[in-house]
């Protein structure tokens, strides 16, 4: 593990240099370990793909006590997340106007829409981190047979609950905003909820899958 | 005992010292742009230092109050009047009841700061009022103010108005250097950059805002273009996009980032960051981590020596 001084108030651990499940599953497990402390010094724990930013109050502790708790959150509690992982499973409504680039992700993929919708709700993802906007989940483990780079434009407007792919990641637009992601779907849920406890649907580290429902099934939802 | 917004001015907020503990569900820490301003404020009213306080951008608000209260503006000089009679900066001051509270523009200087005794009352969202714009919530309803809004007080019994001691500030006003930090990626840059961005004056773009401040100037370029894991971005953080055009991060900023970061703005000049205008001109001197933390504890050592005892 590398310590960077990222700025006078925060550190920057980094775990390693590749994307993968299992050093993800070190940074949330050191993300649990210094979260559980309830140490009033640190202000913000923010994982990243193979990082963690530790954002601290550089008045009451310094980097190297800092870097000391650190590292024995390290050596005594291992790296290895506390609990398993939550697995959500999310409703999304693949209806062409709530994804108005399924066709031509499809026609990017060389296969029918409905092959798309099967592919998308097979797989099992995982939430690298969360950023953009408030709720907004970085998942990655879509099948490569759906990468797609992002829109050369973005849209204005995305609405929210709108689900997209970019690249070999998938992801929610918790809250309308623009974006330039490819657009397939939406689900029924609100995934950010600024008075409910926790306020996103998704944390850093949940497991996610997708299942397809139908347009009345949708409204009925959304309408709960 | 309400307050009534007559004119909201061009942009304002309901801020506090900000909302910690959820970046990593994608929470900017939101909070005043100049956090050190708010604080004083705050304080020359009798308040806590993280007591709910108006923030105002460029162009004040015109304010209309129903019962009398004290209040402070701090931050940048809005010419703010009570009727005919000027309101001067970083002092305690009484709005009559029915008195009206007009501020201007800000000739010098981007946000002015209100902060009324007792503060006002909306609910804290996530531990803290400020206001998340880009999640519409916090402060009133999550957004900027506007005509004929309703801001409630809390009540001002037994809190007690202090004065600044004469001059007191002077230490902290405004100046157009910003001291740095190197930042997180800063292996990515060439000894050579950094002299460049050390050298050269950089202009703050008018695409600027709370999530961030654009500057333009001398690009600056990583040794090779690689591409950036995802990772958190610290408050203040300098990334330099693919343009090389830098931006610093600021308190409604994306909690994290692709681009690599060269430096980092200090955080006892991060309230000068809030106080740049559109067109200014700006300069960043390099301090090491240490000397930073030193000055963060000296700003912070002044403040408490500020006040007339």
């Amino acid at each position: 593990m590398k310590v960077i001084p990222a700025s006078d108030s925060a550190l920057l651990l980094v775990l390693g240099d590749a994307i993968s499940p299992e050093l993800h599953a070190r940074v949330i497990g050191l993300f649990q370990a210094l979260r559980g402390r309830h140490d009033p010094r640190i202000r913000n724990l923010h994982p990243g793909y193979t990082s963690l930013l530790v954002d601290f109050d550089a008045r009451q502790i310094s980097h190297e006590e800092l870097s000391a708790i650190v590292e024995h959150a390290v050596s005594a509690e291992g790296t290895q997340p506390e609990r398993q992982p939550n697995l959500v499973r999310v409703p999304v409504c693949y209806d062409p106007e709530f994804g108005p680039d399924l066709v031509d992700l499809a026609s990017h993929a060389q296969i029918p829409p409905e092959e798309v919708i099967h592919i998308h709700t097979s797989a099992t993802y995982l939430v690298y981190f969360l950023g953009f906007s408030p709720g907004f989940a970085y998942m990655g483990g879509l099948p490569e047979k759906l990468h797609m780079p992002r829109l050369a434009t973005p849209r204005g407007h995305v609405a929210g609950g709108t689900v997209g792919i970019a690249g070999s990641q998938t992801g929610i637009y918790p809250v309308d905003s623009a974006g330039g992601w490819r657009l397939i779907g939406r689900t029924p849920w609100r995934m950010f909820d600024s008075g409910a406890e926790p306020p996103t649907r998704l944390q850093p580290g949940d497991q996610v899958q997708f299942s397809a429902i139908d347009r009345a099934t949708f409204t009925a939802m959304a309408q709960s | 005992m309400p307050i009534r917004i007559k004119n909201p001015g061009m942009f304002s907020t309901i801020q506090d010292l900000g909302r910690y503990g959820y970046t990593h569900l994608g929470i900017s820490p939101a909070g005043a742009a100049d956090r050190l301003s708010l604080r004083i404020a705050n304080l020359l009213v009798g308040n806590p230092d993280n007591v709910s306080a108006l923030e105002m951008t460029l162009l004040g608000a015109t304010l209309e109050f129903e019962e009398r209260r004290i209040v402070a503006l701090t931050g940048a000089d809005c010419g703010a009047k009570v009727a005919t009679s000027p309101v001067r900066l970083g002092e305690a001051v009484e709005v009559p009841a029915g008195g009206v509270l007009k501020c201007g523009g800000m000739k010098t200087g981007a946000r002015s700061y209100l902060a009324v005794q007792g503060g006002f009352d909306v609910p804290a969202v996530m531990g803290s009022t400020a206001t998340d714009v880009r999640g519409r919530f916090g402060g009133l309803e999550g957004r900027r103010l506007k005509a004929g809004d309703i801001l409630p007080v809390r009540d001002a019994h037994n809190i007690r108005a202090q004065g600044l001691k004469p001059g007191a500030l002077d230490a902290v006003s405004r100046h157009d250097t910003v001291r740095v930090t190197r930042g997180a990626q800063q292996e990515w840059f060439a000894p050579e950059t950094f002299e460049l961005l050390f050298s050269s004056p950089y202009s703050i773009s008018d695409q600027s805002d709370r999530t961030g401040l654009r500057l333009k100037g001398e690009a600056l370029r990583p040794r090779e273009q690689s591409q950036l894991l995802t990772d958190g971005i610290p408050l203040g953080a300098m990334q330099v996009p693919q343009d090389g055009q830098p931006i610093v991060l600021f308190v409604d900023q994306q909690t994290t980032g692709g681009y690599p970061k060269i430096a980092n703005v200090i955080m006892a000049d991060m309230h000068h960051v809030g106080q740049l205008r559109p067109h200014e001109q700006v300069r960043f001197q390099e301090v090491t981590i240490a000397q930073a933390i030193a000055l963060l504890q000296e700003q912070e050592r002044w403040l408490q020596n500020a006040f007339v005892a």
